[in-house]
Parts: C-alpha cells; structure tokens; sequence
C-alpha cells in the first residue's frame, strides 16, 4: 500500500495552532455528578461541609475534570473539525496534568490551548498531536496546565 | 470531613503499595453517565452504531473515566492539594463487562527544593491482566 493512500491529515504547520481562549464557571452540581460518575465518596467532593471542614472553601475540582471543563465549549471538537481529524478515527493516547493551584466550584477558569507537537508512525497509518491547554483562574492565578495526545488510526 | 491526612516524607519507601480500587465491571449504564458528568459526548462511547462505523466491535470506555480511577488511588492516599503532577498513557482500550483495579506504588523519593516529594507509578489493570493505563504522579509529602 503506498503513502499516498495513507497521508496523514497533519504536518508541521499544525504546530503553533491555538484555539479560541474559553472561560467556564466551575459548577457545584457537575462537581457532585462527576464524582458519583467515578464512584468517588469521600463527602469532601460532594458535600460542601466537608470540604470546608477539610479546608476548602467550596468543592474542589479533582485532578482530571479540568480535562472535562475544557470540553464545555458549544462544540468541544471544533478544533478537530477545523484540522481535518475524523472523530470517529480519534483515540485518547495519553494525559499529562501539571498542578500549581487548586481549583473550586464558583471559580470561573480561562482555557487557552495550542498544538504543541505533531508526529506519525507506521508510514503515517498513526498520527499523534499534542494540545496543550493552560489554565488561569478569575484572578488570574495559574491553576495547572495539561496535555493531551491525540492519535489518529487510519485505514490500513 | 475526608479521612485522608499526607503521609510523613520519612515513612514512605519506595516499593509501598497504595490502597488500590477494585472497580465494577464497565457497563454502558456508567458509561451514559460518565458521558453526562463529564461533558465527553464523544458518540464512540455511548452509540454502538458510531462505534462500529468507525470499525469499532462495541462501544469503549472513556479513557479519562479509567484516569479517574487512577487518580482516586491518589486522592485516597493524600489530600489532593499534595498531587503536583499526574500523566497517564492509554494502552489498551477498555470494553464493556472489563473489571479494573486501580493500582498505585512509590517508585522514587527525591527532594525537590523546600518539597519532599515522592514518584508513584499508578495504572490499571483489567480482570485478564492487560494493562489500560499506565503512568505517574508526583506527590509532595509532609
């Protein structure tokens, strides 16, 4: 099978691409969901007592939902769409969390995101892209930063 | 209140074992309701049809769902405010009926300026042994 019927979606001049900056109000509700969503029951994560009990001031944001924020934008794979990455051909590769701040529910958090590096393997039948999405809170606090790979399967 | 306090730097070695999570078997229910509370619509997850369209056998769990897990074995170890870092690489995609355990271990101590921290490899493994996730977390100890 040639190259050509494997060519790959993404080249160099990916990297350097940023996303539209995106500001989400952490919500106390989809905190409490979440953590029912991944079986979480310490009450610091639900209950508000608890977690100024343990410290908080409200309930705080645990190590992966940043990830989730981040996709509460009207349409979470714009920028997928916009690159020419076919969703349905998208696999998670890997997540990379780097924390300076905790986060709370009733803080609003600024998203800005930008590809960072972009690579193939198997003579492009793989596709891998690193989004890197920094996150500052309402007062302009650096919160954490995260990366996201991205790989991409084609038909081989 | 949590029960979690941050272990002392000195009574942590490496090769301790965190208190791991034996999750329940993965079914579409959770997955729906990891779709919800996560904001991850992605149709993979939730639409047999999308999945097989996009040559898929079955719907797959979300990856950050089985992150998640890991990062429980974490903040039932230490307050979360104690994580510095925390990256995963996704392995093997996780199915319908898989049963996960979470695992944790110190991998390294090391002190880093006013911090004493500790490396641990966390990942997650299903009932027939494969390997879903694997990764680390830096954790700053008392």
């Amino acid at each position: 099978m040639s190259d050509t019927i494997r060519c790959p979606v993404l080249d160099d001049s990916v990297v350097g691409w940023r996303g539209r900056p995106f500001e989400v109000e952490v919500e106390k509700g989809r905190l409490r969901l979440f953590a029912k969503a991944i079986g979480e029951t310490d009450p610091v994560y639900h209950d508000e007592a608890a977690a100024r009990a343990a410290g908080h001031r409200a309930l705080p944001v645990p190590p992966t939902f940043l990830f989730c924020l981040e996709m509460e934008r009207d349409d979470p794979y714009d920028w997928f769409t916009e690159l020419g990455i076919p969703l349905g051909r998208v696999l998670h590769g890997g997540q990379a969390f780097t924390y300076h701040a905790p986060a709370y529910a009733g803080d609003t958090l600024r998203f800005e995101s930008e590809v960072t590096a972009v690579w193939h393997k198997k003579g492009g039948a793989l596709e891998f892209l690193v989004q890197r999405n920094v996150v500052t809170n309402q007062h302009g606090a650096a919160v954490a930063e995260f990366d996201r790979t991205v790989v991409i399967r084609h038909p081989t | 209140m949590s029960s979690v306090t941050t272990p002392r730097y000195a009574d942590v070695a490496v090769g301790d074992a965190l208190p791991s999570l034996d999750l329940p078997p993965v079914t579409r229910a959770m997955l729906a309701v990891y779709c919800g509370a996560s904001g991850d619509h992605n149709p993979v997850h939730v639409d047999l049809d999308f999945a097989r369209a996009s040559g898929l056998d079955d719907v797959i769990a979300h990856g950050m769902l089985v992150m998640a897990w890991t990062g429980r074995v974490l903040t039932g170890w230490v307050p979360q405010s104690a994580i510095v870092s925390f990256d995963t690489r996704f392995l093997a995609v996780t199915r319908i009926g898989d049963a996960i355990t979470a695992r944790g271990e110190v991998i390294e101590k090391f002190v880093d300026g006013e911090r004493r921290c500790v490396r641990v490899a966390v990942s997650a493994v299903d009932q027939h042994g494969e390997t879903k996730t694997s990764g680390s977390a830096i954790v700053a100890l008392a």
